[in-house]
């Protein structure tokens, strides 16, 4: 924290950088390798991963695909100024559709993760449409409350198995199977939001986080478009959560539970809010970390919630921006000229 | 609680005087938070961690290092603001004005404090803290147990003095000028990284000292540790997040409304109502009853 006040830290876009933001990349091997890297390697370090694994550590990839998932899905809601506390609504409601149809009608797991995907997504969407209007910590407070009434609801009222849950329901036929389809759901929500937030489409929703007043003044229904996020966010976090009941063979009420509110964002404080990759990023890291802990016991969450505090006064802006900054950027001390 | 069967004005009245203790406790969990939060604006999620150090903490003092009562009770009080004021020396000093980044931090502080207790095997019936003092009164049909009693008192008592402090001590006009404008009250002097630490500080002293009163009833377990901070939250929005009237206000309007539920629906219940409450309220007025209405900036 105490540093020379006569030197001020310098900052300076490495030239290939500049070279190769456009179509200029294709000049030369060189640029293109440099836009390639960040984006190929963690991919081929996963695939070796994969290669070397255990069983039980190609379970944990595949929770960490899911939790990414639902980080990404929180991170498209953020990039559209709605701040959720609440990821596990999205994930417990995909989770309940596909187990429910799972289990009341027989129907295999091809059929019941898209349906609760795009059923999961329109039902949360319609649920938050009356409070769309809500902003910042107003509407951050709902979500946080509705995934908890609808536990004490189920609790109560004993509907869709009740405290036990519904067990004993079909899963995937092989292993690779399972973690194919994950990894593969994973890239292509990380690459297909990182792409949507790059058009006028993705545009438009950053506009309404920055300043929703001009939006409105520029002539756009922010409420159409804060619909349309929150119902790509929900289905993707419906996604998430019908993924994991199949690949438990169980639902109940842990789904709605606080952990699936707050991994994503811790996975999205410790990776970079924001950014999309580093959701992605942060959930890679902290998943396998959780794993890694385990063998401390009861402990592991006590390292955990101390890991959180630590990242998050070290790496404020999160560690995707740091590194993405270190790797575009030449960084120098200049003197401060008085 | 007494379990009454059949509907009859006896029963009525007995519900109305658990009803009454129950809101004062509500009343007396939230205050802390909603000092803080008043003040500085810091959402402190370590709040029900804080709540369960106090009670251990106490209960420590008086069974292994035999210290009486009345003396153990104070240290506590002091060592849980003490730890309030250094989370915000030393950690939500950096991370101030990032709303999302300051519950995170003190979500995880929280969780350490709380899974901790739980590691070291603070789990049995056995901890509980004595009563001030056996014994109950009559009253509206029922007996009352001092304990009881004596947290209604002291509710009352407690929030005679906030609304003193507040008003004529040099550090509670500090307390309110931040509040008020940060900006304006750093041109007249008023240190505001000091006042949020005493903020945090104020916060986990009230928060230590409801710990202290309130568990006597119960056992002290480690969930409650994550029950206190929902139902502390639950006080603040639906009364007006910084608002104390309106806190004083939502514990009765919840604490009835949760007594009367459990007694005349059943306790599982309970909570939904709290919880609808709380979603009704943002629904409607997103400020809470009596919070200051803030047009824009809570929803367009």
């Amino acid at each position: 924290m105490s540093r020379d006040p006569k030197q001020r830290k310098k900052r300076l876009d490495r030239g290939i950088k500049v070279r190769s933001g456009d179509i200029f990349v294709l000049t030369s091997w060189r640029e293109m390798l440099y836009v390639l890297v960040p984006r190929v390697l963690p991919m081929l370090f996963i695939l070796v991963f994969i290669l070397v694994a255990t069983p039980y550590w190609k379970r944990v990839l595949v929770s960490m695909a899911m939790t990414g998932i639902l980080a990404l899905s929180w991170d498209l809601l953020v990039s559209t100024g709605l701040v959720s506390l609440g990821q596990a609504l999205f994930f417990g409601m995909g989770a309940y559709v596909a187990g429910t149809l799972n289990h009341a009608w027989g129907w295999p797991y091809w059929a019941t993760i898209p349906i609760a995907t795009i059923g999961g997504g329109l039902i949360c969407t319609l649920s938050l449409i009356p409070v769309l209007r809500l902003r910042g910590i107003y509407f951050a407070m709902i979500t946080l409350v509705l995934p908890l009434v609808l536990v004490r609801i189920i609790e109560a009222t004993k509907i869709f198995g009740g405290t036990e849950g519904l067990s004993g329901l079909s899963t995937f036929h092989y292993a690779a199977e399972e973690l194919g389809i994950s990894l593969l759901a994973f890239a292509a929500v990380l690459f297909g939001f990182r792409r949507l937030m790059g058009t006028d489409y993705g545009l438009v929703l950053q506009g309404i986080r920055d300043n929703d007043l001009s939006v409105i003044s520029a002539g756009i229904n922010i409420y159409w478009y804060k619909a349309q996020a929150l119902f790509l966010a929900g289905s993707v976090g419906a996604l998430a959560g019908a993924f994991m009941t199949h690949a438990y063979m169980f639902v109940g009420m842990p789904v709605f539970a606080l952990d699936y509110s707050i991994l994503p964002i811790a996975s999205a404080v410790v990776g970079g809010m924001g950014t999309l990759a580093g959701p992605a990023l942060g959930a890679c890291i902290l998943v396998p970390l959780s794993e890694a802990l385990r063998a401390m016991g009861p402990l592991r969450v006590v390292c955990y919630g101390l890991f959180l505090v630590v990242f998050t006064v070290a790496i404020p802006e999160g560690i995707f921006p740091y590194l993405q900054r270190k790797y575009h950027q030449f960084e120098y001390w200049v003197k401060v000229e008085v | 609680m007494p379990i009454f069967r059949g509907n009859s004005p006896k029963m009525f009245l007995g519900t109305l005087v658990y009803g009454l203790v129950n809101s004062v406790i509500l009343a007396l969990v939230a205050m802390g938070f909603n000092m803080t939060f008043g003040i500085s604006g810091i959402a402190n999620f370590a709040y029900g961690a804080l709540y369960i150090l106090a009670g251990f903490g106490t209960w420590i003092l008086l069974n292994s290092l035999a210290i009486p009562l009345f003396l153990a009770i104070p240290a506590m009080v002091l060592i849980t603001a003490l730890v309030g004021g250094l989370l915000y020396r030393f950690i939500l000093i950096r991370l101030r004005g990032m709303v999302i980044s300051e519950v995170i931090a003190t979500f995880g502080i929280g969780l350490a404090i709380v899974e901790m207790f739980r590691f070291l095997g603070f789990i049995h019936v056995k901890y509980s803290l004595p009563v001030f003092s056996d014994g109950s009164i009559f009253i509206g049909g029922v007996y009352l147990d001092f304990q009881r009693a004596f947290i209604v008192v002291f509710g009352i008592a407690l929030s005679g003095t906030l609304w003193v402090f507040t008003r004529h001590t040099r550090i509670g006009l500090a307390f309110r000028g931040i509040a008020q404008d940060e900006r304006t009250a750093l041109t007249f002097g008023i240190d505001s990284d000091r006042i949020s630490a005493l903020s945090m500080g104020f916060g986990g002293g009230l928060c230590a000292l409801a710990a202290v009163v309130i568990l006597p009833l119960r056992t002290i377990s480690v969930d409650a540790g994550y029950e206190v901070l929902l139902e502390a939250l639950a006080v603040c929005i639906v009364g007006g997040l910084g608002s104390s009237v309106g806190v004083i206000l939502a514990s009765f309007i919840l604490g009835m409304a949760q007594t009367f539920t459990a007694m005349y629906w059943g306790p599982h219940w309970m909570m939904i109502v709290t919880l609808v409450a709380i979603l009704a309220i943002l629904a409607i007025r997103p400020s809470g009853l009596l919070g200051k209405q803030k047009e824009l900036e809570e929803r367009i």
